[in-house]
Formats: structure tokens, C-alpha cells, sequence
């Protein structure tokens, strides 16, 4: 069965045309990455398969159904996140946000399955070390990993990440890659991405998005399709499994 | 914060409306302050307009109201500005159940609820991704700030509830960044500045809720200092 099959999107804000006529389906298991400009329609399209944003027309299909409430099948990380960084709360609290379920009960206490699968789940991202951590007081790619780490304790069959690696080294970059890689083999992982050189040799698939879907299928674009989407040339194209980088002239950037 | 000091000002309306129909001034606190934070939940969600903006007509409105009824009771009402600046003597046994009950309600739901509230305080949009009822928890969390900030009027006054409210959590956070210790170690300092602003202002025959707040604002000046000394030791 499909993980997520979307039929003739769109979605509009006050009118304004953001996504458009989009059909995209993914299968279980898959690994896609989503990527387009800035304001290209990528963070609207997450939402809006998380129920977030409601679509003007269109549906949108989690393993068949169209219910409501989709947290018991997508974690989602969110591209900026908006909480204060002030906020008395340490690491493992945050992390272990993801155990909690959605109906509310009285005196609700994490059990030690909680506890210990969080824990699991914060060695395996090598973030357990920061677990008494005020929440502040992390790098920009600890928080991330802690954030990654909090959607996965929700154990969803699929994982929405936003530009998960934004701001991180490329030693970083690479162990989420590869964290995420190892993920797949059970889970649906769909990830927002401008890190157009070495995504390529993880994904099965890449959709390109800047307000229609320009393009869906296996990781080998040619010049054109990527110029179509980003309507600028792109640094970056990639063949096969080994990722190498094509530089070209860079005109109309900035 | 803007919001408690919103709910305290609302609550003057209903304070007013207690004297105007002349039931205990208390109860119509309650009822507004009630009201208020509901009301501003429900018209937050249905404009889009910030907290900030709904709380501060409430604030307004609650004021403009409590004068108006104060001026249609007939006389000025002789213990008003107990309400506006706290007088801990002319607390009523009426008032000690009240704020009994109240305090219950609010330590049940914050113990009840804690890991939603907090999850809920922290990241509203996580919360709600994860499915979880945020605009139950929304009402829950402006309801008992309502219910403390009745239960505060009585003792600090109105004009005072902020610092009650603010100042000990503050210093708190400076020793711990855990909400459950930040809780515990609000209430132990409210307790603290409480009752030793009780016994200056008895001791100096000053208004009591004064007192306190003065209290309160010089124990976190002072925690501040410290702390700041003994950082600097530790890094000697
Ligand atoms: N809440 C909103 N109200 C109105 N317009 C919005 C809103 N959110 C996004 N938009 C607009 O929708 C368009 C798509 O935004 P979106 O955030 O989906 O882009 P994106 O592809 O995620 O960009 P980026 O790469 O910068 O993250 C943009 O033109 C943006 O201005
Ligand atoms: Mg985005």
C-alpha cells in the first residue's frame, strides 16, 4: 500500500496560489527528498500533509485513509522551530515529548518503555550525553538532532523532516544521512533538502517543487528540468549512487 | 505575565458587580476573571488577533466595568482599595474557603496535567502535531491562571498580583532550569516573602501587600547579585 498518495493539490493562502494542481505518491518505505527555492512551496506541502494547512481542493491519503488526526502515522521535524530557548525544560524532556500520546489522561506518567526507548533512540543520534541539558544550551546541530530524535520517539511509520541539516558541518550532515538511511528499512522518509550534492546518493526518489511539481522519479535530473525549478542554474547534479558535483555559472543568484 | 496582570484588572469588573448586587465581592471576581481567560482562548482561536492584544481589552474592559459599578452602588464602597492594594486582615472566612477550594483546583490540574502543560507551554506546535487537545489544555492553562490571580487578589491586591506571580518563579529559574523544581521553589519563596512582608508591614504598621512585593523585588536584586558573585568565584 501507499504511504501517502496526493491528488490534484492546491493550496492557497488568502487567495495567493502556492501550490498547485500537485499529485505526488509515495511509496511505503520509500525515501524521497523534496527540493526548490526558497518559498517554493516545500514547508506547505509537509503541513498540509500533516492536516496543518487545509488544502483549497484536493486529497491527500495516508495509507488509504483521509482521517483527520495523522499523528499516529507521521513524525514531523519542523524546519524553524518556534519554542523559547529559555524554557526550563532539559533534553530528555524534550526527546521524550514524542512519547506522549495524543488522548489526554489524568497523572499521565512516561513509563520505563518511554524512558528506555527514548534513551535508545538519543545513543543511536549520540545525543544522550546532553540529556540533563537546559534546552538552550545546545549547538544548532545537537538541537537538531534532539528534535530528530523527539519525532522518532513517536514511532510513526513515516518521518517528515524540514530541512533537517540546514545549519549543520558536513560530517554532521552525513551522519543524519546515514542515521536516516538506516531508518528507512522500516520507516517512510520524506525530507525537505537543499543539500543538492550528496542527498542524491541516499534517496530512491526526489520530487522538485516550486509551486507545481516539476518533477518526480529516480535522482538523475538533467540541466533542464533543474533550471525549469529553480529557474536559475543549480550547482549540483548526481548519477547513479556517487554523488559529484557539477559547478556551473551562477548568474542570477543572490 | 501581561496575562495574569489582564485577569486581575478583569477581575476588578467583577469585583465591582459583587458590590453593585451585593454579593461577596470575591465571587464576581471569580466569574470574571473566569469569563476573561475563557473569553480570551475563544476569541483568540476564532480572530487570529495575539494574546497580548485580546488580554489588554479585557484588562480595559474589566477596569471601565468595575468603575461603573462602583459608581451606580450607592456610597463608596469603605474597603475597595483593599481589593486594589491587598489588605490581608480583611480577609473573610467566606474569602479562606474560597481560595481553599480554588487552590486545590489549580494544584490538581497543574499535577494532573503536568507533562501535557509542559509539552504544551514549550512547543504549542509539536503538541498539536502529536495530536494532543491544545485547546483543552489551552483553557486549562488561562484557567487556573485565573483562579491564581483571584486567590492573590485578596491578600496582595490587584495591582500587585504581577509581582506575586512574576518575582518568584524568577528566582527560581536562576537556580534551576527544571518546571517542577521552578514550581516547588515558587512556592516556597512565595510562602517566604509572603510572610516575612506580613511581619515587616505588622511590625512597621504599613499596608501589608506593599510589603510583600517590596519583599520580593529586594530578594531577587539580592539573588541576582549573588549569584552573579558566586559565578565569578568559580571562575577564580
Ligand atoms: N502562513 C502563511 N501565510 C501566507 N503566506 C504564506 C504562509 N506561509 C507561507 N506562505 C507563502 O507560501 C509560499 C511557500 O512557502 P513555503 O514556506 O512552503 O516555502 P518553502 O519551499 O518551504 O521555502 P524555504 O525553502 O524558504 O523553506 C511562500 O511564497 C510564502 O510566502
Ligand atoms: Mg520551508
Amino acid at each position: 500500500m501507499n504511504a501517502i498518495e496526493i491528488e490534484d493539490l492546491n493550496v492557497d493562502y488568502n487567495n495567493v496560489n502556492v501550490l498547485k494542481d500537485i499529485n505526488l505518491t509515495i511509496e511505503n518505505k520509500e525515501f524521497v527528498a523534496i527540493i526548490g527555492p526558497n518559498g517554493g512551496g516545500k514547508t506547505t506541502l509537509l503541513k498540509a500533509i500533516l492536516g496543518l494547512v487545509k488544502p483549497s481542493t484536493g486529497e491527500i491519503r495516508i495509507y488509504g485513509n483521509r482521517q483527520k488526526n495523522k499523528s499516529k502515522f507521521i513524525g514531523y521535524v519542523l524546519q524553524f522551530t518556534k519554542f523559547e530557548k529559555a524554557f526550563p525544560i532539559d533534553v530528555f524532556d524534550v526527546v521524550l515529548m514524542g512519547r506522549l500520546k495524543s488522548s489526554i489522561k489524568i497523572f499521565y506518567k512516561y513509563s520505563k518503555e518511554d524512558i528506555e526507548y527514548a534513551k535508545n533512540i538519543m545513543n543511536m543520534l549520540d545525543i544522550y550525553a546532553f540529556k540533563d541539558r537546559q534546552i538552550g544550551q545546545l549547538s544548532g546541530g545537537q538541537l537538531q538532532r534532539v528534535l530528530i530524535a523527539r519525532a522518532l520517539c513517536m514511532e510513526t511509520k513515516i518521518l517528515l523532516l524540514d530541512e533537517p541539516t540546514a545549519c549543520l558541518d558536513e560530517q554532521s550532515k552525513v551522519n543524519i544521512y546515514e542515521i536516516l538511511k538506516e531508518l528507512n528499512k522500516d520507516m517512510t522518509i520524506l525530507i525537505v533538502s537543499h543539500d543538492t550534492s550528496f542527498v542524491f546518493s541516499y534517496i530512491d526518489k526526489i520530487a522538485c517543487l516550486n509551486q507545481k511539481l516539476f518533477y518526480h522519479g529516480e535522482p538523475e535530473l538533467n540541466k533542464n528540468t533543474m533550471d525549469k525549478v529553480y529557474g536559475c542554474p543549480v550547482d549540483a547534479i548526481a548519477h547513479g549512487d556517487i554523488p559529484h558535483r557539477v559547478f556551473r555559472s551562477h548568474e542570477g543568484e543572490l | 505575565m501581561m496575562l495574569s496582570g489582564g485577569m486581575a484588572h478583569a477581575a476588578f469588573g467583577g469585583i465591582g458587580m459583587g458590590y453593585f448586587l451585593n454579593i461577596e465581592p470575591i465571587i464576581g471576581a471569580l466569574v470574571f476573571a473566569t469569563v476573561s481567560s475563557l473569553g480570551v482562548v475563544a476569541i483568540k482561536e476564532k480572530s487570529k488577533a495575539s494574546a497580548d492584544t485580546i488580554i489588554g481589552m479585557f484588562w480595559t474592559l474589566g477596569m471601565a466595568l468595575g468603575i461603573i459599578f462602583i459608581s451606580l452602588t450607592s456610597g463608596y464602597p469603605p474597603d475597595i482599595s483593599s481589593y486594589l492594594f491587598g489588605d490581608i486582615l480583611t480577609v473573610s472566612k467566606m474569602d479562606l474557603y474560597i481560595m481553599g477550594v480554588l487552590d486545590c483546583i489549580v494544584v490538581f490540574i497543574v499535577m494532573g496535567f503536568f507533562n501535557y502543560i509542559k509539552a504544551y507551554l514549550f512547543d504549542k506546535e509539536f503538541s498539536d502535531i502529536i495530536g494532543i487537545n491544545i485547546k483543552l489544555i489551552e483553557y486549562m492553562v488561562f484557567l487556573f491562571i485565573a483562579f491564581s490571580v483571584v486567590v492573590l487578589i485578596r491578600v496582595i491586591g490587584i495591582m500587585l498580583v504581577i509581582a506575586l506571580l512574576t518575582v518568584p518563579p524568577a528566582i527560581s529559574k536562576l537556580l534551576t532550569y527544571n518546571l517542577r523544581n521552578i514550581m516547588g521553589l515558587s512556592i516556597i519563596f512565595g510562602l517566604l516573602f509572603s510572610l516575612l512582608g506580613l511581619l515587616l508591614s505588622y511590625k512597621l504598621h504599613i499596608a501589608s501587600g506593599a510589603t510583600i512585593i517590596i519583599v520580593s523585588v529586594c530578594a531577587y536584586i539580592i539573588s541576582l547579585v549573588a549569584i552573579k558573585l558566586l559565578k565569578r568565584d568559580v571562575i577564580v
